[in-house]
């Protein structure tokens, strides 16, 4: 470690919003933080390594050396973390290493394996029908975010779980808090304990239920065989819930928005709809939406980037950064449709990369050509600079899309 | 060329499947890897080599 004061080091995530949507730094933070390894200040006071390199974030994120769970001292927290009992822990498996991780993780696997994500793509077309037929019955002007971006993938996967969508102002509102890095802690502690308490009762009147959604199957198959508890099982839901709509709906409004900028880019998706899944993985590339990248703690000393991190000290491994890294993505601040962009680490590295994704990508294909099918006219009606973002969230992304057609 | 998948490292993404769906496949039941092809045809080799590349776990090794 090096003497430097602290308050002398750059600070993480870094706070100027003004370079649009699409820019991750303005040219004085590259200067700062764009270096494969750098020593960076947190919002809470903390010091952590910044990982930004493609191999470098690759190798840290699937190292033994390095440690998911916030509750370990000395872990890089962007916010202070709130006072949590065991129970409000319970399931929470995305903070876990280890066996423990492995234990719940693996109850989950096969629901959003790719063939079973193929069988829920019916359900997705039909909430994209849906979707895109009440946008058209209402007619131009709208706004993208509110009535497509963040319904679709909040429907489904309130029907997958089993959460009733009409509570859908509840759960996201809380949703945000719990992933706004500028929200007091005793509020976020308050709204987590509201939604795990919402997410009790609906899993407790599950149990003589025959249902078939995920919550009401693993209520059967593992709770009431007692290899879960339902604190655990609602830590899991917790994290569905909260995973399965956020990043997605984010993801939906930020394609659009780049799509729309350049004339042809959506006639090329709908006179060319195979090509949506190689667009998807750009898009995915480019966009990479949890921004201020994933933190973990060493746990042993380990080199990377060429930089010993001792046991103790914190790293963040910049998901964004490193899916702009020249070296494996050539012309990496730009967005190229014919990018070979699937080494992208929009979804993370390592056990714990995102267990989603199957289902992000359906979701994300299939809003987008039909999309480009349904709306061949559709325009948004602010420059990217007037558009207003959300900076402090764990997932970036826009707060509205204003389009018309 | 040989495969050996390790399903006890496997945390089932499913990025071999989406690399390689006629070597790779994902259990019904757990949704680890499923190996279809211990020894895939020639012409898989670029795409068995992204899956190993792609797999977040490291649970894919080839020889």
């Amino acid at each position: 470690m090096t003497a430097t004061a602290a308050t002398d080091l750059p600070l993480w995530p870094p706070t100027n919003p003004d370079h649009g949507p699409f820019a991750l730094l303005d040219e004085q933070e590259r200067g700062r933080l764009d270096k494969p390894v750098t020593r960076v200040r947190l919002p809470t006071g903390a010091t952590a390594w910044l990982v930004t390199r493609h191999a470098d974030v690759r190798q840290l994120l699937r190292h033994p050396a390095f440690s998911a769970n916030f509750e370990k001292p000395g872990f890089p927290l962007l916010r202070p973390l709130p006072p949590q009992s065991e129970l409000e822990r319970q399931g929470g498996f995305i903070r876990m290493d280890g066996d423990a991780h492995t234990r719940l993780r693996r109850m989950l696997t096969a629901e959003f394996m790719i063939k079973n994500v193929r069988r829920v793509e019916p359900l997705i077309q039909q909430t994209v029908d849906e979707a895109l037929d009440a946008l058209q019955a209402a007619g131009p002007p709208a706004d993208l975010v509110e009535a497509f971006a963040l319904p679709v993938p909040s429907m489904v996967i309130c029907h997958l779980l089993g959460v009733p969508y009409a509570d859908h102002g509840f759960f996201q509102a809380r949703s945000r808090t719990l992933l706004d890095r500028t929200a007091p802690v005793e509020r976020v502690r308050t709204e987590v304990g509201e939604l795990r308490a919402y997410l009790r009762e609906l899993a407790l009147a599950r149990h003589a239920d025959a249902a078939t959604d995920l919550i009401s199957r693993l209520v059967r198959d593992r709770v009431a065989t007692g290899e879960l508890s339902v604190d655990e099982l609602v830590g899991m839901a917790l994290l569905l819930l909260v995973a399965g709509h956020e990043t997605t709906a984010n993801m939906i409004g930020l394609s659009a928005l780049l799509l729309l900028r350049e004339p042809g880019r959506l006639d090329a998706l709908r006179e060319d709809p195979d090509r949506a899944p190689a667009l998807v993985e750009e898009l995915l590339r480019y966009l990479s939406v949890v921004r201020t990248g994933l933190p973990r703690l060493a746990v042993d000393d380990v080199e990377i980037g060429g930089r010993l991190i001792r046991a103790g000290e914190g790293a963040i491994a910049v998901l964004s950064l490193a899916n702009r890294d020249p070296e494996v993505f050539g012309t990496a601040d730009e967005f190229d449709p014919y990018q070979q962009a699937h080494q992208h680490l929009a979804f993370g590295f390592g056990v714990h990369q995102c267990i989603g994704q199957p289902l992000a990508r359906a979701e994300l294909r299939i809003a987008l050509v039909e999309l480009a099918r349904r709306f061949p006219g559709l325009r948004t009606t602010a420059t990217p600079e007037q558009l207003s973002t959300r900076d402090t969230s764990v997932v970036f992304g826009l707060n509205r899309l204003p389009v018309t057609w | 060329m040989r495969i050996e998948v390790d399903r006890d490292r496997c945390c089932g993404s499913g990025n071999c499947v989406l690399a390689a769906p006629e070597v790779f496949d994902q259990d019904e039941a757990d949704g680890l890897v499923l190996l279809l092809r211990p020894a895939p045809p020639a012409e898989a080799a670029d795409r068995v080599r992204r899956a190993a590349d792609l797999c977040p776990a490291g649970a894919i090794h080839l020889t």
